[in-house]
């Protein structure tokens, strides 16, 4: 405990530094704000514009959130279905690798198309791209239990229903929880990404994304930091969101989730 | 129903049963065999000569290619119930704790949760390990991950044990203290246990008959009867009818070798 308190405060002495190490450079060189801000000046920006900041953080993390959720949710499903029926999973494998490679940007265009704009649109956006982690990583847990295990469950006459609650889904959390950390970290990217181009509604409210090509045009480049770095943030609360979850569902049992050494 | 008499009739046979694998090799080939109730048969031999197939037609876990198997006058998947497997590394479930795992079988066929740990804690108490219910088989060694499969098996109270290699992954000390616990819980309980082993030693201790068998394809070629006097225990094996018994069916099992 003492020392994870001690790397903590590293860490910050670190970004101190580096924090420091910026403005310095800013006030050394004379740097105007509309080319390089300091911290300082985010800062301010942070200050002045809290409100709008604060309100395109939470548009950005619903879109994020909703379409994590709904990948969860459907991309699961279809892995219990894969998992059951091999030719199946043979046959649709192709078109979940086309789900994976095909470029958000490429996309973006004809989801808005069909759904407008707007905060749907962009969580639908984040639903396509983190499908393919979830469905890829929990089939491959739902398929590769011990065939003994198998084995097993079949001498105790155990009803298919029996050996997928209490065999093949928990064997394949640990890969669950894998897909569900890239898709994770995927889903604040596809969301930013997706408020690119259908970001709002109306003039002015908008998620990071739209709020980041905003301050762009408008030069307002201390803001555009501060959106930087709050979808920096979203994507970090994001990540350790999981990695909690992760923790509570496999520290019991898991090799995974076993401390690294041993002091 | 299930005859619980103790009639004449045979626990388990085997009449001229082939395994033929998918590809067309061979695993076993016109094996026949008769099991009389509260036998322990150990099969021996080389790798390939079809000991762990010959436990899963036993089981029903793999269906037969010629010949048949019944058990208890039944098909094997219809004697399920009477059966408890146990399989070469403990296969426990890592994220139930040792009594849930215990449980398993029990919770399957959803048993009452009071009758569960009555039995649970019944079955640990009796493999010596009352004080790891609440840990998880990653925190247990190698020995002990065994006794909780054994326990495992034993919960749902079988007539007939396989043992598929239990005891080959522990080191000799352990493998032998297991051994000594097993013949003690035999003793009580006179099931009808087919094991399987590599282990000549192991083989001679346990059982009341050897059957050896030869590989390529799977085949019996020598049976082995054991009088080694009853209990068994840790002197047995300085005895020198131990030593001799154990040379007679290494002699057996080099000539299965050389062939």
């Amino acid at each position: 405990m003492k020392k994870r308190g001690l790397l903590v405060l590293n860490s910050a002495a670190v970004l101190a530094c580096l924090l420091a190490l910026w403005q310095l450079v800013i006030w050394l060189n004379h740097l105007p704000a509309y080319i390089l801000p300091g911290p300082l000046a985010v800062a301010n920006a942070v200050r002045y514009r809290y409100p709008s900041l604060l309100q395109s953080l939470q548009i950005t993390a619903i879109e994020a959130a909703g379409g994590l959720l709904a990948s969860i949710v459907v991309g699961v499903a279809i892995a219990m279905v894969f998992a059951q029926w091999r030719w199946l999973r043979q046959t649709l494998y192709p078109y979940m690798i086309l789900l994976q490679t095909v470029p958000i940007v490429a996309i973006a265009p004809l989801i808005i198309n069909w759904a407008g704009a707007g905060i749907f649109p962009v969580a639908i956006l984040t639903f396509i791209i983190c499908l393919a982690p979830i469905i890829a990583n929990t089939t491959q847990g739902l398929i590769s239990v011990d065939e003994n295990l198998v084995h097993l469950f079949l001498m105790y006459k155990a009803s298919p229903a029996q050996v997928l609650f209490k065999l093949r889904l928990p064997n394949a959390l640990p890969n669950f929880f894998t897909g569900i950390r890239i898709s994770a970290g995927i889903s604040v990217i596809g969301g930013i990404t997706g408020e690119l181009f259908a970001g709002s509604t109306r003039v002015g409210v908008g998620g990071l994304g739209y709020s980041i090509i905003y301050a762009s045009n408008q030069m307002e480049i201390a803001y555009l930091f501060a959106l930087v770095c709050a979808a920096t943030v979203l994507g970090f609360a994001f990540f350790f969101a999981v990695m909690f979850l992760e923790w509570l569902a496999l520290h019991n049992w898991h090799e995974s989730s076993r401390p690294q050494t041993s002091d | 129903m299930v005859n619980r008499d103790r009639g004449p009739v045979a626990e388990i046979s085997l009449l001229n049963v082939t395994k033929r694998f998918r590809g067309g090799s061979v695993a076993v080939e016109n094996v026949s065999l008769t099991v009389e109730r509260g036998e322990f048969v150990t099969f021996l031999g080389p790798s390939g000569c079809g000991k762990s197939t010959l436990l899963k037609l036993v089981s029903g876990l793999s269906p037969v290619s010629e010949g048949e198997v019944q058990v208890n006058g039944m098909t094997p998947v219809n004697a399920r119930e009477l059966i408890g497997f146990i399989f070469q590394d403990a296969t426990l479930l890592p994220w139930r704790t040792v009594a849930e795992n215990v449980g398993l079988g029990l919770e399957l066929e959803y048993a009452a949760r009071t009758l569960r740990k009555e039995r649970v804690e019944k079955m640990l108490e009796l493999v010596g390990l009352q004080n790891v219910g609440r840990m998880y088989p990653r925190q247990l060694s190698g020995g002990m991950k065994m006794r909780v499969s054994i326990a495992r098996a034993l919960v749902a109270r079988p007539r007939i044990l396989l043992m598929d290699e239990p005891f080959a992954a522990l080191d000799e000390m352990t493998r032998d203290r297991l051994n000594e616990e097993l013949l003690r819980l035999y003793a009580e309980h006179r099931w009808t246990v087919l094991f399987v082993t590599h282990s000549v030693s192991e083989a001679v201790f346990l059982s009341t008959r050897i059957v050896i068998l030869a590989p390529h394809p799977g085949r019996i070629a020598h049976e082995l009867k054991i009088d080694l006097p009853w209990p068994r225990t840790a002197e047995t094996r300085e005895s020198l009818q131990f030593e001799e018994a154990v040379t007679h069916a290494t002699r057996l099992l080099r000539g299965v070798h050389s062939a």
